[in-house]
């Protein structure tokens, strides 16, 4: 049926042309597989005993556990709450006791155990009581938070929070949005099947979606293999609420900026977001989610996922999250003799499940079963011989023979210049590498070490940067006690010898006690003038010869102390004005700029005191 | 684990390789039709003193000998270097040539995937500069020669460098139409008399242009197998014919015409077999066209003002050395950045 369709559609002029569609360099057309699992329609999967919920099913931080062992729960009752900006919910899938919180291990590529509540079914399926929120009329922000507790999730792979995705700050400048149904992995049909048989609930949370956003226009990319879902998505945008754009069969148009690219013509600049240019990009699948919360109040539980490879029926099954892999082979009619392990993903991009009782989760759109003649181990790597099948399958344009030349050599910085950041893992050019070199390894391995270098060079800054600001504060500290205490000594004298004068006893040998610290007080303030004005490097600033005629005329200790708290200031200033200029001293390159005043002023400072102590010091009866 | 993409579409590095002995195989054909099956034992002593010396510098560098020998490129490298040097080359001028570009050019910088200059190019100008009277004395095509040799008359002179009594060296050879070229001009003849000369056919040199259409046929072979880009022949021969068109239009008495300059030599074996090797070439599309358009003006103008006959060797040599800034001044533009 599905193979006549196919034919059909490109047969007959108009289901299977691309009008419109750009191109993106590169890319490859793996054989698709796809017509093994698309053949029967989306089976329920029968209630498990037993969910496993990964509390990290998303991107971002660890939700909060709202349960404890032993809680009663009802289906879709909130487990878990987002916390923090970057997190989602998650909920009961069905209703149960909670029989265990505890690390189990989950699918990750790195096989590692992780946080996970355990829900042990109660048979009854019963679920909490929700209601529909009236979306038509809600405030857009109320109605985006109110999607936190929803749970969902992009369900296209990334599993990024979508209510983040939604939130516009009341002003959204996003005007296309874009359904991605590209579906472009082989083997993959969750999406292919869930616009057949549910387009009328997807084109309904376009609806939202588009609201939400504030988007005039909506496009659906489509990839050209699937002319049945195609033609249920046209019949369901009836009204105008989405425009179906078919694009050719190209692995991987599902990506999103290619998806842009061939949908809008519209190359998204590498250090910015889809919604810089005003267009944002959901899931098929994530959508449809997000129908349900409105209109039923149903968070997200479950999700369709393709059962394929070496099983004996593969097809796709609605899954609650939580259920073991194992339950989910079973019901496909279980993994032939040969079977040798899982892949959860596509072929392109999945990984190797570390057993087959990890739990189903939100990213798991697809499952293979593996065996070694579908997926034969890559013969062991010859050199490079700079082919560049590689850049000419590359999507993104980078130089990969470069990249790998760079990885391999750990030459990370040249890496970095080569834009290896830029790269999205899609393994392209490992497909077309005929020296089966492990590439996308290779350059996840680069972008690790970058990281993790940066991160521990940001520590090291950081680490440097306290300890010098510490420094400069100890020193500042010193320096102000013995200012203050220089600055007392001197106001003392100079308060007794006037108190001397004004009583007018003037013993033989005190006069000339109380001139020399009238005098020294005013060589001091000429020569913290002096200094400025050496430091401000500009001469007119104040002229010498009428400094010490000025400090002579001074008589009151007030005058004076106001004299050198003026030089001070004014020798703080030309420091900083010094720093500014790029005077500043060479250790203190790489401070930030808070630290750089606060050594600035430091030094000054230490200038002052050190002129007062020459004073202090130059007293013939300083105790 | 992560180990995706769990499958690949690729030719492995020996399949590459074999199409490009299968692309050779119509002008090796028409080589021994034109000038004798010595071509033959050629290939193959340059074949076995490569995969010789291949083995004993993999076994040498401790490297896996089998899947490096299976891969086939010491082959492609011995084959090119054979059908590069004059016909019915002594057997140890194949040898020394092989050597230098197996061991030296290829071995010593690392291997398959890590020598900078074009292996078989290596050896050619290493025998061109150490024996420049062998290496440019071929042997007139048998429809020119006064007595053609036999098939074992020609293994003799292989091998023992010796000719059938009362029969000279100079009785079976003849200058090439580009060496007689250059030496005619020099003497002060124009192109359109010294075109006069028997050794001329109808585009380039009489015989050698079967040749060169065998060439041109394997070429488009691998086009079509896309184991080579259409930029770097497209690019040399581009621009062979547009210097060698300048100078023909500016003084036809005195240059040749573009299509002799590309049907002549080694042009068309450059174009679709030596500048099209990716390991010492750029990689960048940009870089591609530079490149091959370098090989082509310097090819041409070797062959015009330089000391040897041809220019191919030196011109590729040359070139290879700018690989690296070629390949860093034209990198194209990722996804998404400014030019």
């Amino acid at each position: 049926m599905n193979a006549i369709l196919n034919l059909a559609s490109r047969l007959l002029p108009g289901l299977g042309r691309h009008d419109g569609v750009h191109a993106f360099n590169g890319g490859v057309h793996p054989p698709e597989h796809k017509n093994e699992s698309s053949n029967v329609p989306i089976s329920q999967l029968a209630l498990p005993k037993m969910l496993v919920l990964p509390l990290r099913q998303h991107v971002g931080h660890m939700p909060k556990i709202l349960v404890k062992v032993g809680d009663h729960v009802l289906k879709g009752q909130l487990l878990a709450e987002a916390e923090g900006t970057v997190s989602a919910a998650i909920h009961a899938p069905t209703s149960g006791t909670v029989t265990a919180i505890d690390e189990q291990i989950i699918p990750h590529p790195s096989g590692l155990p992780d946080g996970c509540i355990t829900l042990t079914s109660d048979g009854l399926d019963t679920w909490a009581p929700f209601q529909p929120i009236a979306w038509q009329q809600g405030d857009k922000k109320t109605l985006v938070d109110s999607l936190r507790r929803s749970g969902i999730v992009g369900l296209g792979g990334a599993t990024f929070p979508s209510h983040i995705k939604l939130r516009s700050n009341g002003q959204s400048n996003v005007h296309t949005l874009i359904i991605n149904a590209a579906e472009c992995e082989p083997y993959i049909t969750c999406d292919d099947m869930l616009m057949r048989e549910r387009a009328d609930e997807i084109v309904a949370g376009i609806e939202i979606v588009k609201y939400l956003l504030g988007a005039e226009t909506c496009l659906i990319g489509i990839e050209d293999n699937k002319p049945v879902a195609g033609t249920a998505m046209r019949a369901a945008c009836q009204q105008g609420q989405a425009e179906v754009k078919v694009v050719p069969t190209l692995y991987p148009s599902g990506d999103a900026r290619r998806l842009i690219q061939l949908l809008l013509d519209l190359e998204i600049p590498s250090d910015k977001r889809s919604t810089d240019l005003g267009v944002q990009v959901f899931n098929v699948a994530t959508v449809l989610a997000i129908y349900r919360y409105f209109a039923f109040g149903e968070p997200s539980i479950s999700r369709i996922v393709t059962v394929t490879g070496n099983v004996s029926r593969p097809q796709n099954f609605e899954v609650l999250f939580g259920t073991p892999l194992s339950d989910l082979i079973q019901a496909a009619g279980g993994a032939l003799a040969d079977t040798s392990h899982f892949i959860m993903g596509g072929p392109m991009m999945g990984f190797d499940l570390p057993s087959s009782q990890v739990p189903i989760t939100k990213a798991a759109n697809c499952i293979i079963a593996a065996k070694p003649d579908l997926f034969p181990a890559a013969p062991p790597a010859m050199p490079c011989i700079r082919c560049t099948r590689c850049a000419d399958a590359c999507p993104v344009n980078l130089q990969p023979q470069e990249l790998y030349w760079f990885a391999k050599s750990d030459n990370f910085e040249k890496a970095r210049d080569y834009n290896l950041f830029d790269c999205i893992e899609c393994g392209c050019c490992s497909y077309v590498c005929p020296s089966t070199i492990p590439l996308v390894q290779y350059y996840r391995y680069a972008k690790s070490e970058i990281i993790a270098t940066d991160k521990a060079q940001e520590a090291a800054d950081l680490a440097r940067e306290r300890n010098e600001f510490r420094l400069a504060r100890i020193e500042r500290e010193k320096l102000e006690r013995a200012q203050k205490h220089a600055e007392r000594a001197v106001a003392n004298k100079t308060e007794a010898s006037a108190q001397a004068n004004a009583a007018e006893v003037t013993p033989s040998a005190r006069p000339s006690d109380s001139a020399v610290t009238d005098k020294q007080a005013a060589i001091a303030a000429a020569i913290a003038r002096a200094k400025a004005q050496k430091l401000a490097g500009s001469p007119a600033a104040e002229p010498k010869a009428t400094a010490p005629s000025k400090a002579e005329s001074l008589s009151t200790p007030a005058d004076k102390q106001a004299l050198i708290a003026a030089a001070i200031e004014r020798a703080k200033a030309a420091k900083l004005a010094a720093a500014q200029a790029g005077l500043a001293p060479k250790n203190t390159d790489n401070v930030s700029a808070s630290v750089q005043a606060e050594i600035n002023q430091t030094d000054a400072i230490r200038e002052k005191a050190r002129k007062l102590n020459e004073l202090d010091s130059s007293e013939p009866d300083k105790g | 684990m992560n180990r995706s993409p769990y499958i690949s579409d690729a030719p492995s590095v020996s399949t590459i390789m074999l199409k490009v002995l299968l692309a050779l195989l119509p002008a090796i054909a028409a080589y021994t039709w034109v000038y004798g099956a010595g071509i033959l034992m050629s290939i193959a002593i340059a074949t076995s003193t490569a995969l010789i010396t291949e083995a004993a510098l993999l076994k040498v560098r401790q490297r896996p000998i089998k899947p490096y020998l299976m891969d086939m490129s010491a082959v492609v490298t011995a084959w090119l270097l054979a059908l590069a040097l004059p016909a019915l080359a002594p057997w140890w001028l194949v040898v020394v040539g092989t050597f230098f570009a197996i061991v030296i050019a290829k071995q010593l910088y690392g291997g398959l995937g890590y020598n900078p200059f074009n292996p078989a190019m290596v050896g050619y100008a290493v025998l061109l500069i150490s024996f420049p009277l062998i290496m440019t004395k071929w042997p007139a095509p048998l429809s020119l020669a006064q007595q053609p040799l036999s098939w074992t008359e020609q293994l003799t002179f292989i091998f023992q460098q010796t000719l059938p009594a009362g029969m000279t060296v100079d009785a079976i050879s003849s200058a090439t139409p580009l060496d007689y070229l250059k030496t005619q001009l020099m003497l002060n003849k124009d192109v359109a008399s010294i075109s006069q000369s028997p050794i001329f056919g109808r585009f380039g040199g009489q015989g050698q242009e079967w040749v060169t259409a065998g060439y041109l046929l394997g070429g488009l072979y691998l086009l079509q197998q896309r184991i080579i880009s259409w930029h770097l022949p497209t690019a040399f021969l581009l621009a062979l014919t547009a210097i060698s068109g300048a100078f023909y239009l500016a003084d036809p008495s005195h240059f040749a015409n573009p299509l002799f300059h590309v049907v002549s030599g080694a042009s068309l074996l450059c174009a679709f077999f030596i500048i099209t090797d990716p390991v010492s070439g750029p990689t960048t599309p940009k870089g591609k066209l530079y490149f091959a358009a370098g090989v082509g003006v310097l090819t041409y103008l070797i062959r015009v003002y330089g000391g040897y006959p041809d220019g191919v060797a030196f011109a590729v040599l040359i070139m290879n050395m700018c690989v690296p800034l070629i390949d860093a001044l034209t990198q194209p533009r990722v996804f998404g950045h400014e030019k």
